[in-house]
């Protein structure tokens, strides 16, 4: 059993190296913004930079891992081999070459638009046939996991799906309709151009297209990591998952709210009307929904792990939980972060409140706190998790893994904690430089020292995380039938509402439309839009 | 048996403890939204970015600070790789100011200091709000969306003024300025 191995590792390893890559990028872009390095500083490199790092850690790395953590999930939850392991392959080679096509031209220099595209501003044409494979590859991934469940399903009527695998069949169908927005963007709106032709864009139009995917998208980036969550974490430090009800009640949640709240990042522009705003501001109030309802689960299997280890009084248990083990570290890190920022998240959706931190270094601090922080951190438990089932390696050195894990959330806190106080103070994202010999930026400049050593300590701990998976022995060990949490109670019966996704993808679709529809039928078809293009690289 | 009941009725509790933690949030959030009527930027409002120069609200000789006849504060400028039209915005504190303003390239935007003064200048449409300021004094007004290469040298300065020294400098109808020549 657990044939894909190859397939898996693969996906991996593609993932971490190009993170390795785009984290270096990341820290280097702090270090020239920083009054640290005022002789380095051409804004055309950085621009390049911030681009890589984006579309990498957005597009790449994210998808990566998803797609690998799913098919592995696949074969050990359903306990059958993987169907369609070929196309999977397919898949994956798309996605690499979908990446060096794009890497090509952000690095010459004639892609600087950023991951979010920024039209009016038109890049080479093969960074955006890049994005696209990338995507495409990660379609054949989603239609690989229904397959499976399906083929899985028909062998075993009547049977609960499995809570893991459920998770990430949720995820493939949140990416699928998530990745609608930005593609109907770029094939639509941005190829021609690209093309040569059209010479003119709607960009008003065009943020409304991929706001549709650029909300959406950080759900397909967290649902690995609250599949870890409900089905790694409460096995991994010996207690019981609480609630298997609740993991499938956030996932389908996820599913239904992701998707029609993305205006909510539109809510300084002038191309949409105050009253979907306001609609996509009160859904994404929504989303916060899962998310509690798995800090709560999840905080409750904790303490079931920590009463079974023998933890007693109300708040005397925290004390008997394995801290040192690593992966007890980790979901408390993650929840910390979480933590701050899903506060900060709730400013960003909020609009009036919004009005204060919008495009201010406030936001990068947000979702660097979410993705980069409580997010990637649960895929390097998922990495360490599943490593000793896809290498047969010996266990991993412990010590090193609570090190990295320990200073990933350091870095991370003193990387993003002055991106938030500078960001209330209105400094601007996105700065190549500041002038900081300027009296109202040079009580600022401390903090972008800090988010420099912030970063570095987050280089330190990434490549410590690819250098513990690289050095550890290879088929030195067999590490036995890998297991998923138990819930607490037992046997698991799902009503047939939380065993398959029929209705919920209808809510996600028809809420979309609804959400969506008036604003991308009426700026469509509002007559002259349209501005003229302007090509990265020319000038 | 009845540890399962208690653990059930447990988390039921849990369950609608949350859910009214929420509803009543979401409440907050819609009453605040339409009964005191903060809304963000809101018109839908088109504009050909080709000709702004040549003719209509947004040509050389209609950008800056104004008060119009009944009496209100009004901004208007535009915004393009790298910088603001005008680079120096004179406005009165403690009286709403509007603001229009639109981008001839790409998208820009702008945050006045540490205000709300807050928006996206997409080209082809016409962002309008209006704000409070209730200090005097000078902030920056630093371009806050990416533009290009330039990005980072695009800021503009918003000189806050008091409210009587604006009324008598605008009253003779003409552009308040703060750019220096």
């Amino acid at each position: 059993m657990f044939v894909a191995r190859k397939l898996v590792l693969a996906h991996f390893w593609v993932a971490f190296v190009a993170f390795g890559a785009a984290i270096v990028l990341g820290e280097w872009q702090m270090f020239v913004r920083s009054p640290l390095a005022q002789w380095v500083n051409n804004p055309e490199h950085y621009y390049r930079s911030v681009t890589g790092h984006g579309v990498v850690m957005g597009y790449v790395m994210p998808t990566l891992v998803a797609m690998g953590f799913g098919y592995a999930l696949t074969e050990l939850s359903l306990k059958q081999a993987l169907i369609g392991l070929r196309w999977a392959w397919a898949g994956f080679w798309l996605v690499v070459i979908g990446t060096v096509t794009a890497a090509t031209p952000i690095a010459l220099g004639q892609a600087s638009v950023l991951y979010t595209f920024y039209p009016p501003m038109i890049a080479n044409v093969f960074f955006y046939l890049g994005i696209v494979l990338v995507v495409v590859g990660s379609w054949f991934w989603v239609a690989l996991m229904s397959i499976n469940l399906h083929a899985w399903k028909k062998a075993h009527p009547g049977e609960t799906v499995p809570l893991a695998m459920f998770g990430n069949v949720a995820g493939a169908y949140l990416w699928v309709w998530t990745s609608v927005g930005a593609a109907t963007e770029v094939l639509v709106l941005i190829l021609p151009v690209a093309l040569g032709l059209k010479d003119t864009i709607d960009a008003g139009l065009a943020r409304v297209f991929f706001s549709w995917t650029l909300h959406a998208i950080v759900y397909f980036w967290l649902m690995p990591a609250y599949i870890a969550f409900y089905t790694i974490v409460p096995r991994a430090i010996g207690g019981r998952l609480y609630s298997d009800t609740m993991g499938r009640v956030a996932f389908v949640l996820f599913l239904v709210f992701s998707m029609p709240i993305g205006i909510h990042h539109l809510f300084a522009d002038p191309q949409v009307g105050a009253g979907f705003k306001f609609v996509h501001a009160t859904l994404t109030a929504m989303v916060s929904v899962p998310t509690l309802l798995t800090v709560f689960t999840i905080v409750a299997s904790v303490e079931i792990a920590a009463r079974l280890r023998g933890g007693k009084g109300a708040l005397g248990w925290v004390k008997a939980l394995p801290w040192d083990e690593p992966f007890m570290l980790a979901v408390t890190f993650a929840f910390v972060m979480l933590g701050f920022g899903g506060a900060g998240g709730l400013v960003n959706m909020s609009y009036q409140l919004n009005e204060t931190i919008h495009n201010t270094q406030w936001v990068t601090g947000h979702f660097h706190l979410i993705f980069a922080g409580a997010i990637v951190i649960m895929y390097f438990v998922v990495a360490y998790d599943l490593w000793p089932q896809l290498t047969r390696c010996a266990p991993l050195p412990r010590g090193l893994m609570r090190v990295q894990l320990w200073l990933w959330f350091v870095g991370m806190m003193v990387l993003t904690m002055p991106w938030h106080w500078v960001g209330l103070l209105g400094m601007p994202r996105r700065m190549a430089y500041y002038d900081y010999t300027h009296p109202a930026l040079q009580p600022q400049a401390w903090t972008v020292v800090a988010s420099t050593f912030g970063g570095l300590a987050l280089v330190v701990s990434a490549f410590l995380f690819i250098y513990i998976l690289a050095t550890a022995k290879r088929g030195a060990a067999d590490p036995g039938e890998y297991r998923f949490s138990v819930p607490l109670h037992l046997p698991v019966r799902a009503p047939a509402l939380l065993n398959g996704f029929a209705l919920w993808v209808a809510m996600m679709i028809g809420l979309t439309i609804t959400n969506y529809g008036f604003p991308i039928v009426q700026l469509a078809t509002l007559p002259d839009t349209s501005v003229p293009a302007i090509r990265i690289g020319d000038r | 048996m009845s540890a399962e009941h208690v653990a059930v009725a447990a988390e039921r509790r849990w369950a609608y403890i949350v859910g009214g933690t929420i509803a009543v949030l979401v409440l907050m959030m819609i009453v605040t939204g339409i009964h005191w009527a903060s809304m963000p930027p809101s018109r839908v409002e088109t504009i050909d970015p080709r000709t702004l120069h040549v003719s209509g609200e947004f040509v050389e000789s209609n950008l800056g600070t104004t008060l119009t006849p009944d009496g209100k504060a009004m901004v208007r400028l535009i915004a393009q790789q790298y910088s603001f039209e005008p680079q120096c915005i004179v406005v009165p504190a403690a009286m709403p100011v509007t603001f229009r303003g639109t981008a001839t390239d790409v998208v820009h935007g702008f945050i006045v200091g540490t205000t709300n003064a807050n928006v996206m200048l997409i080209p082809g449409f016409v962002a309008t709000f209006t704000t409070t300021f209730h200090t005097a004094g000078e902030q920056l007004m630093p371009c806050h969306e990416y533009c290009g290469t330039g990005h980072e040298a695009m800021w503009a300065r918003v000189q806050v003024i008091p409210r009587d020294e604006f009324l008598s400098r605008a009253r003779n109808g003409e552009r308040l300025s703060c750019v220096r020549r």
